[in-house]
């Protein structure tokens, strides 16, 4: 036999026991030839075109699940930046029936996410940015399945403290309007977006993009931790080959998965997002990876150093085994969605502060935080330009998906449901940077971009 | 005609009759047995057959879950996958 029971029983043992699958299949969909002056002609082929190509995506995807027994867990669609297309039509009504229409047009197609209702506004705001963004708080809580982001800083262009400046009002508002706040799930803010990101809540289509392309986020945070465990004794270097190894393999899956699935639809491939995701999934934590090196409980001394050799050896094992690396291509560590970090919050080893140098060395940022809804808004905003300095200065993507959670201090537990996992409130600083924010305007761009 | 080839990994306890039962499914929807071979792996049997299915006409799904129902009986986990995802994690 060319392959053997060895290898064989390795693959199934990732697949049965370790909860490796394709985590989302994302298809990115340019909107941008929809657009026309008739507003109901302009919806009307938005719908067709997302239900059209969300219909075939899942067709295909399950022909190749049952193909090669690999679970694709989510079918996904990202369109081009809503605030662009929607440039000609921008009042918040309009935002808002655009909104519908991708809803209904996922819905209709079998699409759980459909992201890129946003914008792009890392050196200023334009007339429908601003309509957007008032749009969200009914978007996010009216919808099912739109996800927004905001693309607010980049590295060649500084941040936009003007545009984060608004977000801490929006997120309120949209917590008030929805069940425990999770509407705000569905809003990221990033800087340095990549625009071929497969995860939600921000995926989008980006502008640099062909008219269509499919994108793959593979996952195996259980699988990586069954490694680890098999590796005990070794030192780091050791350890950093062990998942090197492993993390080639999975990303060869994806790749492979991926390149066929974008074969059968007969659009181009784009990328394979190789970011260990976690799952609510009892073993499939990215906290319990980090727990395997040997650390008591995620956020003790030494988890920097951990998760900064977990990223590594992920990105050196899924650059050799494809060439259409892409997307965020890092580690999450959302809290809500990861058993063992809802444990670390609940027994007080991981902190915001933490959590937020652990992000310095990961992508991709403070993801699924919940804070209390009683937060000052300046603070939100303060606590998501921290986050993005951080990629801004370091070139790098990072994000911020906060929740305030109306009526919830630190350290309550709050049921987001489903996929979005059960979130403890996190305590956050409670000294002000009032002025300091009020100052808005834009941290300019850092120095090591003059690189002409 | 082109080879189409798949691996049927069976996980479990051994048995009686799992080859018997297998094979006699694999024969009556025409697909080829090309290889078999097993060990016990961390405490579990396992049992892995290369398969040749370009014989085989219904969609894949049928016979994965006809396999799957002898498993159930059997207490066993079956899975049938293409080998190019064998190929493509195990081989450079």
């Amino acid at each position: 036999m060319a392959i053997t029971v060895e290898e064989i029983f390795e693959t199934a043992s990732m697949i049965l026991h370790q909860n490796l699958d394709i985590r989302t299949t994302t298809l990115g969909i340019n909107l941008k030839d929809c657009v026309h002056s008739n507003f109901r002609i302009f919806k009307k082929r938005v719908f067709a075109k997302v239900c059209d190509f969300g219909t075939k995506l899942i067709r295909q995807a399950e022909k190749l699940e049952e193909k090669y027994g690999v679970p694709i867990v989510n079918k996904r669609i990202a369109v081009t930046p809503v605030s662009l297309i929607m440039e000609t039509h921008s009042t918040g009504a309009k935002f808002l029936q655009m909104a519908r229409t991708l809803d209904l047009a996922a819905g209709k197609a079998g699409i759980d996410f459909i992201g890129g209702f946003g914008g792009l506004c890392q050196k200023g705001l334009s007339a429908s940015d601003r309509l957007l963004i008032a749009s969200l708080p009914e978007v996010l809580s009216r919808t099912r399945r739109v996800c927004s982001f905001l693309n607010v800083g980049s590295t060649a262009s500084g941040m936009n403290l003007d545009a984060v400046n608004l977000l801490g009002a929006m997120l309120k508002k949209t917590a008030r309007l929805s069940r425990n706040a999770v509407g705000c799930a569905k809003f990221v803010v990033l800087v340095n977006a990549p625009e071929d990101n497969p995860f939600m809540a921000g995926a989008f289509h980006g502008v640099g993009e062909p008219d269509i392309t499919l994108n793959v986020g593979i996952s195996g945070p259980g699988v990586v931790r069954s490694v680890v465990e098999k590796n005990r004794e070794c030192d780091l270097s050791e350890l950093s080959e062990v998942i090197k190894r492993t993390v080639f393999k999975i990303t060869r899956a994806g790749e492979l998965i991926g390149r066929e699935l974008a074969g059968n639809l007969k659009i181009p491939f784009g990328i394979v997002d190789i970011s260990l995701a976690s799952t609510t999934a009892e073993g499939d934590s990215v906290a319990r990876v980090i727990e395997a090196f040997g650390i008591e409980s995620i956020g003790a001394h030494g988890s920097t150093l951990a998760v900064a050799l977990l990223m590594d050896a992920v990105k050196k094992g899924g650059a050799m085994a494809s060439a259409n690396v892409g997307g965020l291509s890092g580690t999450f560590i959302p809290i809500s969605e990861d058993k063992g970090m809802i444990e670390a919050v609940k027994r007080g080893s991981l902190s915001l502060d933490k959590l937020e140098s652990l992000t310095g060395v990961c992508s991709v940022g403070l993801d699924m935080v919940a804070i209390p809804g009683n937060t000052p808004e300046e603070i939100i905003n303060a606590i998501i330009a921290d986050e993005l300095a951080i990629g801004i200065i370091n070139n790098k993507t990072t994000a911020a998906r906060i929740l305030p959670i109306p009526g919830k201090k630190a350290g309550d537990k709050v049921e987001l449901g489903g996929l979005l996992g059960t979130a403890i409130v996190m305590a956050i600083n409670k000294y002000t940077s009032k002025k300091f924010m009020l100052r808005g305007g834009r941290l300019p761009d850092p120095v090591t971009i003059l690189r002409n | 005609m082109k080879k189409e080839l798949s691996f049927i990994t069976v996980i479990g306890k051994d048995k009686k009759g799992i080859v018997a039962k297998i094979s006699n499914i694999l024969y009556r929807n025409n697909i080829n047995i090309e290889d078999i071979s097993q060990k016990v792996m961390e405490g579990f049997f396992v049992m892995a057959m290369l398969v040749e299915t370009s014989g085989y006409k219904k969609p894949q799904a049928n016979i994965g879950r006809e396999l799957d129902k002898v498993g159930k009986e059997l207490g066993l986990k079956i899975q049938v996958q293409h080998e190019n995802i064998f190929k493509k994690m195990h081989r450079v």
